[in-house]
């Protein structure tokens, strides 16, 4: 992987930003006290352009038609809508069409191989499953960086099956231990599931070694690319994961709606897991053939305008350019850094340097719980996330219940920055404490 | 550069609680009394926990609340203000404190009638709370560690 600093891409100059910002109506509003909004959660859900907004209404006001069944003029209109929208977020992140699956969102998509890899352990999808069977002395392994929707589900695999979790270990500045790949995964490991970017501490892990170390023992990898998809160029092909699953809500795209990409051949092998309506070929009452991927993982009436939507997402950040985004928000990152080193008494869970890391930074406020922290912000108009953000393993790793969180999208401005600065420099006194 | 509302969110009353609480420090086993009932309450949305033990006498006056935990400062001050409000009523008491305590978190900010704000003391502070919705749980937490830990107690069996 190479660092989003080290290329010479293009960024957003300032008139092309304030285009950004004008395409995003919620930016403008402004909040209590007539602040204006200073959003800094993005990494908790992104907001959205008008392009997204508006092609979801043209698919209720002019195309809404059930897809893929019935012959009429609507339908055909409505399928095509479904199906280009898959293209465009295929495309998107470097993958055949027929190799991305809709799912409802990321949390379901890794549920949906968890659950597939529980049904080939029970003998489901015959010979051609086995390779997703699990059993005891088989073992699942993930990080202790993962949010809890890339851990639970494989703690549960792992109590479905007898396979045993273990997991790789986190160093200070919050990256993944890569050094321990070679004793961790081993001829045992049947899945190696991991991030590509932390929600916490932003830094991103390097792919290359943890695949290559997957290969060289016969393991799967599932990818966790919630948090890369929306700020990085991500060409999983050329990552060469099995798996990866990420959402629309944080690429500028609708909730409801999230994408599983498995290489053509696994999701070929890979048994059925929510089963019904419109992922089946025969159905007799003895028994049932399956569609062929990626419809034999979409039962079910799908949320059809929420995939457009996401198409819209998709297409309106290639437009941009994921290298310019990509860019544009490294100088986020930096700013970000700057302002909290800034602020005294206020220490980073996560790298302080910009390589491999997002514009996503964690901190503590010594002396003031995180909810305290982002209630101050919040009164000058500063949106941030108190919290666990959904990982307290990796809190507990840093000996904190919950940490506070500024994230920035493509729509992030200097400005905000010095906002949000301005106002965590009020932090400490407001309860009392010395600002020195 | 506030606009006054972290001031009345934040009340003086609530910062000192915060910083000193009361009644901080669980029990050891050889303390408790027969009529003690404990109760572990997480909110999940961040973390925040609370333990808290409550004791009874035998004519289920409370005694003695001893509590330990970790969270935002409204947390750590409603439960030391708790303390301060249950110890030596009885449950009757308790219950009714617990409700009009309750009833002030629905009122978006605009506080109780007199007569209810003159039971609760110190917890009128929290009136400011009840204008952010996202920290109301953060104020009843040690309220429903309360609830749980007098039902463990086993006084309410025969109430």
């Amino acid at each position: 992987m190479t660092s989003i600093l080290d290329g010479a891409a293009r960024t957003l100059d300032a008139s092309e930003l304030a285009a950004v910002r004008a395409d995003f109506p919620l930016l403008a509003r402004t909040l209590r006290g007539g602040r204006p909004l200073v959003y800094l959660d993005s990494g908790a859900t992104s907001q959205k352009p008008e392009v997204v907004l508006d092609a979801e209404q043209d698919f209720y006001g002019q195309r809404n038609a059930a897809v893929h069944r019935g012959a009429h003029q609507l339908a055909e209109e409505a399928t095509e809508a479904f199906e280009d929208a898959r293209d465009r977020v295929a495309s998107f992140v470097g993958v055949s069409p027929g190799s991305l699956v809709w799912t409802s969102n990321a949390t379901a998509g890794i549920n949906l191989v968890a659950y597939a890899m529980s049904n080939a352990s029970l003998g489901r999808g015959g010979a051609a499953a086995r390779q997703f069977a699990l059993g005891p002395g088989d073992e699942i392994v993930v990080t202790a960086a993962e949010h809890h929707a890339n851990l639970v589900p494989w703690q549960e695999l792992a109590l479905r099956t007898g396979a045993t979790l273990r997991w790789l270990g986190v160093d200070d500045d919050g990256r993944i231990r890569v050094d321990e790949l070679d004793t961790v995964v081993t001829e045992r490991t049947k899945v190696l599931a991991f991030t590509h970017a932390s929600n916490v501490t932003g830094a991103i892990t390097p792919v290359e070694p943890f695949v290559a170390r997957a290969r060289a023992v016969g393991a799967l990898t599932v990818l966790d690319a919630c948090q890369s998809v929306p700020h990085l160029p991500v060409d999983l092909t050329a990552l060469g994961v099995d798996f990866a699953a990420f959402s629309g809500h944080k690429m500028l795209g609708p909730t409801g709606v999230g994408a599983l990409y498995g290489r053509r051949e696994l999701l070929e092998a890979m048994p059925p897991v929510t089963t019904g309506g419109s992922m089946v070929e025969v159905v007799t009452m003895e028994s049932t053939t399956y569609a062929p991927p990626p419809q034999r993982f979409e039962a079910g009436t799908q949320m059809v305008a929420q995939t457009v939507g996401m198409g819209a997402a998709a297409s309106y950040l290639a437009e941009l350019g994921m290298d310019a985004v990509a860019a544009h928000e490294a100088h986020l990152a930096r700013l970000l850094l700057d302002a909290v080193a800034s602020v005294p008494g206020v220490r980073v869970i996560g790298p302080t340097d910009t390589r491999d890391r997002l514009a996503t930074v964690s901190f503590v406020v010594d002396g003031v719980h995180a909810h305290d922290v982002g209630q101050v912000l919040d009164d000058a108009g500063v949106a941030v996330r108190v919290g666990h953000h959904c990982a307290q393993p990796l809190h507990r790793r840093f000996g904190v219940a919950s940490t506070s969180r500024a994230s920035a999208a493509v729509y992030t401005t200097n400005e905000e920055i010095e906002v949000f600065r301005e106002a965590l420099t009020g932090v400490r006194a407001f309860f009392g404490l010395e600002v020195s | 550069m506030s606009t006054g509302s972290m001031e009345q969110l934040y009340q003086q009353v609530i910062l000192d609680h915060a910083k000193f609480p009361h009644g901080k420090g669980l029990g050891a086993a050889a303390d408790l009394h027969l009529h003690t009932g404990e109760s572990h309450q997480v909110n999940p949305t961040c973390g925040d926990e609370v333990t808290l033990q409550v004791d009874l006498d035998d004519t289920g006056v409370v005694r003695d609340v001893r509590w330990d935990g970790q969270g935002c400062s409204i947390s750590q001050a409603s439960v030391s203000v708790l303390h301060d409000l249950v110890v030596g009523n009885d449950l009757a008491t308790v219950d009714q404190l617990g409700g009009t305590f309750r009833a002030l978190m629905q009122t978006r900010g605009n506080g109780l009638d007199d007569e209810a704000e003159d039971a609760l003391g110190d917890a009128t502070a929290f009136t400011g709370v009840a204008k952010y919705p996202a920290r109301i749980k953060c104020a009843l937490l040690g309220w429903a560690a309360l609830t749980d830990a007098l039902i463990k107690t086993g006084a309410r069996e025969n109430s």
